[in-house]
């Protein structure tokens, strides 16, 4: 079985961790072999985030390298093309339509670039953008827009439902875990 | 029973298992939650110390009493902590002591890059080096045998991709470690020049016991495939290597990095055409190999600097590596940034706008010397803000007692800051010593610290008054101001500048990330108030940004603050909608 390499990349602050942590949780749960690397401190304040995961047999290294990236789950536009290198020839990349500018935009000093799903279409790349700051708010709150995100990534494996959701369970404090399973569905079932 | 765990978390279990009981250590990124899983577990105490020397002669004293104990850091705090580690290892431990030390390779969240290996070279006690969390449990139980097996703390090597990865682990059973008596023994424990020199002996007989205990370890074992080359590697290297080389490379993987080895590396190194050392940071295994006269490539091939990879090892030993598509569009940067309704942001916005010296300290507070604030000039290590600025009044008097200030946060302050100013009290620099008190230390992930008031189970434990200690230390000044008003705090800094003896500010208001913080409902621009003068531009608030020239706020982000409230000069900001 081959090695199959997901980044889950966005701003610090957006949930990246209960993100992967999920992930881990499901893909343990498979009898699959996991490695998960996370970045915490400095970065997580604002700046840009990367988590990785990888499963499969047997996996040694915890990090994926530029070409390598079977999946790019992005909560943030700019993030996907930031970390577009990593995605493999005809990868795929599953992103949040949220904007967020960094501080050199903010104070003028760089421009965001225009049109960045179309330009990453060009570059060969499957792309899967969502609206999963909407979904998240109808889900009850845009802090699931993460959630909302791995429902989406979720069709693209064959894996049934009901381990997405006793992933969910293990991850979520009860109290949110309804509003999360919602934003998953909206994930799941949203519409290009 | 299998897991998947993050490699801190695995120390923390690897200290349950053990029998571990005591844990004293202080926050730095990447060690931090081996410390917090390790108070998940009723039967170990743990606690927060002011700093890593403190936390490792805690760690000491309850092996001296006999119960096996630990101390976490990262590698900088091992620089705090290495006054006690290097007698440590003259006067050996009662029951297993182990230091956890994380490295930091590519500085994640550091202030710099140093391998902590040398450590162990030079206070002479052994070092484990797991390579992902199953070994970072196993690692961790062992090094507890190991250090009541040859009488020595023991240090446990990890770093950033180690404690911040997760892999899955194997649970067993809690052994049951008991507890042994202790007996005084001043010619082992007092360490007087008479009776450390009889100890040094023990400690090179020690070394020489703990090579021959190398030689055969299963901590270190060869792993033979395609002869044509032989790798050495520890640690994250060793998983970089069997990425890329699998099979067709054949492995001896250290999980001891200290001491080393030498007839079984000898013997690999014969077994093999060519023999290659890859390690991250500095050329140590390298060396080692060259004194034993082999014939190895190492830093010739890779870099010194920062953290490998797979594509890296492959690009470096001629192997094709893989690339991605890149857009042509340039992609601005991302640094982090302090956020929204960040307690520190008023003071620092004060600080820029006097166009002051500004000398400062580890922590989030780093962020103020990012665009647009610009205003903090030095950042060393923890506490050297009031010593440097006791330093530079000294050096120029009053051309710089007048602009110059220190900024240092609560946490820090503690750790190492009240010393300096001890210092200054003392020795009487007219200086002037911002604290920033976030009541948390903020940059590690919300730790408690000896100003708050808890504990690290978040339970009621005694507090330090500030203003009491700092009053103590001989500072006859000392003002507290809340850092969301802007006026108060430029008229304070302005007369404490003015002031002929030293005084301290406080800058009080709790992380605005912690759970118990209220935050205040956004506000808003009044487009046609808006003159597009772009003042709150520089306070640097990831909320406010332009449209269309004008002023605009994300409501998602604001944490209403209401800081750019008070510095707009037309009032186009606005706490209340209706007036909008």
């Amino acid at each position: 079985m081959k090695t199959t390499n997901i980044m889950i990349v966005g701003v610090g602050g957006q949930g990246s961790l209960l993100a992967s942590n999920l992930l881990g949780t499901l893909l343990v749960e498979q009898g699959l072999d996991v490695k998960v690397s996370e970045v915490h401190g400095m970065s997580q304040r604002g700046g840009s985030v990367v988590t990785y995961v990888r499963f499969g047999e047997k996996v040694y290294s915890p990090v994926i390298d530029k070409g390598e990236a079977d999946y790019i789950v992005s909560f943030e536009m700019l993030e996907a093309a930031r970390w577009l290198p990593y995605l493999k020839s005809r990868g795929r990349v599953i992103l949040s339509t949220q904007r967020i500018d960094p501080m050199p935009v903010i104070t003028g000093a760089a421009a965001y670039p225009d049109a960045l799903i179309e330009k990453i279409k060009a570059t060969g790349a499957l792309v899967d953008a969502v609206d999963a700051l909407k979904l998240a708010q109808r889900a009850g709150s845009v802090r699931a827009a993460n959630i909302v995100l791995m429902g989406r990534l979720s069709t693209y494996f064959n894996m049934p439902l009901e381990a997405w959701e006793n992933a969910l369970k293990e991850c979520i404090p009860p109290r949110y875990l309804d509003l999360n399973k919602e934003a998953f569905k909206l994930g799941r079932n949203a519409h290009n | 029973m299998k897991r998947l765990m993050l490699g801190n978390e695995a120390v923390a279990r690897g200290l349950y298992e053990a029998g571990c009981r005591v844990v004293s250590s202080y926050p730095g990124t990447p060690s931090t939650e081996i410390t917090e899983y390790a108070a998940k577990y009723a039967d170990i105490y743990c606690e927060w110390a002011p700093n890593e020397k403190v936390a490792m002669e805690v760690s000491f004293g309850a092996s001296l009493a006999g119960k096996r104990s630990f101390c976490a850091m990262k590698h900088v705090g091992l620089n705090v902590a290495a006054d006690p580690l290097f007698t440590l290892s003259y006067t050996g431990i009662n029951a297993g002591m182990v230091i956890g030390v994380a490295d930091d390779p590519g500085m994640h969240s550091s202030q710099n890059e140093q391998d902590s290996r040398h450590y162990a070279i030079g206070a002479k006690v052994p070092m484990l080096e797991p390579s992902d969390s199953k070994e970072a449990l196993e690692f961790t139980k062992i090094a507890f045998d190991l250090s009541e097996e040859y009488d020595t703390p023991v240090l446990l090597r990890m770093c950033t991709r180690i404690s911040h990865s997760q892999s899955i682990v194997t649970l067993s059973e809690k052994t049951n470690s008991e507890t042994k008596p202790f007996y005084k023994n001043i010619r082992k424990y007092v360490m007087v020049p008479g009776n450390a020199r009889l100890r040094r002996p023990i400690v090179e007989e020690r070394t020489a016991r703990l090579i021959e205990y190398a030689e055969t370890s299963p901590l270190n074992r060869m792993e033979m495939g395609n002869a044509f080359l032989g790798i050495i590697a520890a640690g994250t290297a060793y998983q970089y290597a069997k990425e890329v080389f699998g099979k067709e490379a054949s492995y001896l993987k250290l999980g001891m990095v200290n001491p080393l080895p030498e007839k079984l590396i000898r013997e690999f190194a014969e077994k093999v055409d060519r023999l290659i050392v890859i390690e991250e940071l500095d050329p140590i295994i390298e060396t080692h190999c060259r004194l034993l006269g082999l014939s190895v490539e190492g830093k010739t091939l890779f870099p010194m600097i920062g953290e490998f990879s797979q594509n890296l090892i492959s690009e470096k030993l001629g192997r094709e590596t893989k690339a991605g598509k890149t857009l042509e569009d340039e992609i601005p940067v991302r640094p982090p940034v302090m956020c929204a309704g960040c307690p520190h942001r008023g003071i620092f916005y004060i600080l820029s706008k006097l166009k002051l010296n500004v000398l400062g300290d580890i922590g989030c507070y780093a962020l103020g010397a990012a665009v647009p604030l610009n205003a903090m000039h030095t950042c060393i290590c923890m506490g050297s803000s009031i010593s440097s600025l006791h330093g530079f009044n000294i050096a120029l008097g009053r051309e710089s007692e007048k602009n110059t200030v220190a900024v240092i946060g609560d946490s820090t302050f503690l750790h190492t800051g009240v010393n300096s100013l001890i210092n200054i009290g003392y020795n009487g620099s007219n200086s002037t010593v911002i604290i920033l008190d976030n009541s948390i230390t903020g940059m590690t992930g919300h730790q408690q610290n000896p100003a708050t008031g808890y504990n690290i189970k978040g339970d009621p434990a005694g507090k330090v008054d500030l203003e009491a200690l700092c009053r103590a230390c001989g500072i006859n000044r000392v003002r507290v101001v809340d850092p969301y008003d802007l006026e108060e705090c430029e008229a304070v800094v302005r007369e404490e500048l003015d002031a002929d003896e030293p005084s301290v500010i406080i800058a009080r208001r709790p992380c605005v990330l912690l759970k118990h913080v209220t935050h205040g409902p956004p506000v808003f621009v009044k487009k046609e108030a808006c003159r597009s003068c772009k003042i709150c531009m520089r306070l640097g608030c990831p909320a406010i940004h332009l449209e269309n020239g004008k002023a605009a706020i994300d409501e998602t982000l604001c944490a209403g603050c209401e800081v750019c409230i008070s510095l707009c000069p037309f009032d186009a900001i606005q706490a209340d909608k209706e007036g909008v």
